[in-house]
């Protein structure tokens, strides 16, 4: 049973909602505290980028409650390098010692480099960052990124935007069952129930944007979300009942009025 | 003074970190400068001096995933 005391742990700090969030998509900065007041995510990514003359110059950070932990990432790196630098620059700036991880070269599918990755997280473990790769699944590669002091690995369900939700499924289930490190499903988790699915396997937490930045009212997605991951980490808990394929009867097969 | 900022180069008619913050017209409180891959901080921006050459990152947090 889900208790208060089902925590998740990494880097120290305690997460007692497994609901992480983004700040991408967003049609409005304003919409960003009320999603995390209604979903409790504790935890949000911010992306570091050249000032735009044109944009606006609102403060993203500045509608992220204290009390949420920044996670910035290093989107926009090419190469480990130019991971570990965004890393620095976060931390640096006073984001603090989280960093996902995302080293992205195929621009179509925005397939995350895992070569390149596995090497950010080497140097950046080294240097005290809690280190949150961005990853296709491979076992493989999930036990080399522990090996290197990642504190958690990120797997994505499906391609970044697509909201097409579990497509990697059984590859992430391996990482599940032999990781020692938290596995989070990130990137395509489309709809509640599916965040639900994720966190009914295993899954220690999911990092959904898209999906709620996108969604007409964020803010109740985000709330929807919550409710999702709530039920299906109390369903992990609860242990699922087994699959069957042929039925077996709920009701008495006995005692039928005309027997 | 010729400097790349943000990955252009420019000649401006400034001597300081400050001053390129003021002449570009940016609001100082969520800009991070990075000054030859070494951030500077915003306390420091008024006694930095750029040379000819210098390479400046003018950045900023944003949504991202």
């Amino acid at each position: 049973m889900m208790t208060d005391d089902d925590v998740l742990q990494l880097g120290g700090a305690c997460f007692t909602n497994r609901l992480f969030t983004g700040t991408g998509k967003f049609a409005a900065n304003a919409q960003i505290p009320k999603m995390l007041a209604a979903s409790g995510s504790q935890m949000i990514t911010v992306a570091l980028r050249r000032i735009d003359p044109q944009a606006g110059q609102g403060n993203i950070l500045a509608y992220i409650p204290k009390e949420v932990t920044l996670l910035p990432n290093t989107s926009g790196a090419r190469t480990a390098e130019q991971a570990v630098r965004i890393a620095r620059i976060a931390r640096e700036a006073g984001c603090g010692d989280f960093i996902k991880i995302e080293v992205i070269t195929d621009m179509k599918y925005l397939m995350p480099d895992n070569w390149e990755t596995l090497k950010a997280t080497e140097m950046l473990a080294k240097e005290g960052f809690v280190v949150l790769p961005y990853v296709l699944p491979d076992l493989p590669l999930a036990k080399r990124l522990e090996n290197s002091g990642a504190a958690a690995v990120m797997p994505l369900g499906s391609p970044i935007g697509t909201n097409r939700g579990l497509e990697t499924k059984p590859l992430i289930e391996m990482l599940i069952e032999n990781c020692t490190v938290p596995v989070v499903v990130d990137a395509g988790i489309g709809r509640p129930s599916q965040a639900a699915a994720a966190m009914e396997i295993g899954a220690d937490a999911v990092l959904v944007n898209t999906a709620i930045a996108t969604a007409v009212d964020p803010e109740t997605m985000g709330r929807a979300f919550d409710l999702a991951v709530k039920a299906g980490r109390t369903a992990y808990l609860a242990r699922l009942a087994e699959e069957s394929s042929l039925a077996r009867a709920s009701s008495p097969l006995t005692g039928f009025l005309d027997d | 003074m010729e400097l790349i900022v943000n990955g252009t180069a420019e000649t401006v008619p400034i001597r300081t970190i400050a001053e390129l913050v003021a002449y570009k017209g940016l609001a100082s409180g969520a800009l991070i400068v990075e000054l030859n891959q070494r951030i500077v901080k915003q306390e420091q921006w008024p006694q930095t001096r750029l040379q000819a050459g210098d390479r400046l990152e003018l950045l900023s947090f944003v949504g991202g995933g």
